[in-house]
């Protein structure tokens, strides 16, 4: 899973042109325990980086998610309807949450490379 | 870890929530309850003096059985729910971690000077639920497997003192045990030891009581809800609802002769959306007819579940509503208080 860039909230995002997949990350999944519900966006809506995205819900607690780039949604991801746990699965592939088309390139410049967020997430435990 | 009623307490041990969940309801799982409060009271007639306080049926519980019932107050609202166990000489006490300096207090205050009230700080309480606890407590004091449900024996675990009542708060089979704390770590290491018992936190016991639709106090029950209310009448006997003689009775008596207001009630959503506590709940007519006071995901039920309270014109079972989750309206409807059948021993 190359060219992941991180969140200090620890979303994932995956750029392929102007489209960026979001997800959360597996440290993230780790934190949450078992995932039951999320809650999509519905495609069309427009979203502020850092602002709501959508909720997972763990069987702990609901968590939000937010938008680590500001755009449009453009899909989500389905399969989380009737099959939440391939967040726990797959946090960075099947689990992905939506995709945005991105507004402003320049908004993942500051997020984290993969050996970044490995050092970030090794802060925080 | 989180804090719990001034106690560090684990959500969950390595395997998650959902993992010790099904656990104990396939096999077995131990839990530390220790943070619960237990209370002895002794004196010339220690049954009469704790009927003045609560709506139980103190009087006729024969020696080595248990009972659940509430602290009430002058308005019929609870102030604790709590299990009694006659224990021949004197009675014992479960209560609530989070209200146990207040119900002692209360006993203090209300109790005759005669009663006296013992506080068991250095007593630790390990719960043992689900199918294969009896099976297992069995290995070590065969008696154990034939105790009925809501009883209580003393005995030994491999020398360890200990006193065990046939109960918990899972709707599964189980024990909880007691005894003094500086023997709870070898007795837990050892019912560890045995096949097909793992430990269990937080986290899974509140899926599990929420399933077998047991409430938690603070949440589903509290000082503005009665017993009538929480649908809890039954715990309240014949001759205690004519007899009185407990805070709040005159209330009580006629909420069940005449009917509530609201009522605890199941609520099934439809979606796979959890509907949790807080949630507004919203009738046919579009107005709000109640809260949703615990809700989660039910792992054994395969999908959300919840309790609350509901107007009484809206508690019958199928009826329909909406449920409130950030701003969107959910369907789902009125259920049972159960989610799944209790598994208590019945001899």
């Amino acid at each position: 899973m190359g060219n992941l860039k991180y969140s200090k909230e620890h979303e994932w995002v995956r750029l392929e042109g102007d489209i960026a997949t979001v997800g959360i990350s597996q440290f993230a999944q780790e934190q949450l325990g078992d995932v039951v519900f999320v809650e999509l966006p519905d495609v069309g809506k427009v979203v502020e980086q850092d602002g709501d995205a959508a909720v997972v819900e763990s069987v702990k607690a609901a968590s939000e998610v937010y938008a680590p780039v500001s755009g449009e949604v453009v899909e989500v991801n389905s399969e989380l309807e009737d099959d939440p746990e391939l967040v726990n699965r797959a946090p960075t592939g099947d689990g992905w949450f939506l995709k945005i088309r991105i507004s402003d390139p320049s908004q993942l410049d500051d997020m984290m490379d993969e050996a970044s967020y490995s050092d970030f997430v090794a802060g925080q435990s | 870890m989180v804090s719990f009623a001034g106690y560090e307490m684990p959500v969950h041990y390595s395997n998650g929530i959902l993992s010790e969940h099904n656990h104990t309801r396939a096999a077995a799982s131990i839990f530390d309850v220790s943070h619960m409060g237990q209370v002895v009271l002794r004196g010339d007639n220690p049954s009469a003096a704790l009927e003045s306080l609560v709506p139980g049926d103190i009087a006729s519980l024969e020696p080595g059985r248990m009972r659940y019932t509430q602290f009430t107050n002058d308005v019929g609202g609870i102030i604790d729910d709590l299990r009694v166990t006659n224990a021949g000489d004197y009675l014992f006490l479960v209560v609530n971690a989070a209200r146990k300096d207040a119900d002692v207090v209360h006993l203090k205050n209300a109790l005759p000077d005669d009663t006296e009230i013992e506080v068991l700080e250095d007593n630790a309480l390990i719960a043992l639920q689900g199918p294969s606890a009896a099976p297992v407590l069995s290995k070590y004091v065969p008696d154990a497997g034939n105790m009925p449900f809501m009883s209580s024996l003393q005995f030994t675990i491999e020398g360890i003192p200990v006193v065990v009542t046939r109960s918990g708060y899972t709707g599964e089979d189980g024990y909880e045990i007691a005894t003094p704390s500086a023997n709870a770590v070898r007795l837990t290491e050892l019912i560890l030891a045995e096949d097909g018992v793992q430990l269990a936190g937080l986290g899974a016991r509140d899926s599990l009581r929420l399933e077998a639709g047991l409430c938690l106090y603070g949440h589903d029950i509290d000082e503005m809800t009665t017993p009538v209310e929480a649908a809890l009448s039954w715990s309240i006997s014949k001759r205690r609802r004519a007899g009185g003689g407990f805070p709040g009775a005159e209330i009580i008596r006629r909420q069940i002769t005449d009917g509530v207001d609201r009522k605890r009630v199941g609520i099934l959503p439809h979606s796979r959306a959890p509907a949790r506590e807080g949630t507004d709940i919203i009738g046919a007519n579009g107005n709000s007819i109640g809260t949703v006071t615990s809700g989660g995901f039910g792992p054994s039920f395969g999908g959300p579940v919840a309790m609350g309270y509901v107007r009484s014109a809206y508690a019958e079972k199928d009826t329909q509503v909406n449920l409130m989750v950030r701003g969107k309206p959910r369907p789902g409807r009125i259920a049972g208080i159960k989610f799944i059948p209790n598994r208590y021993y019945r001899g």
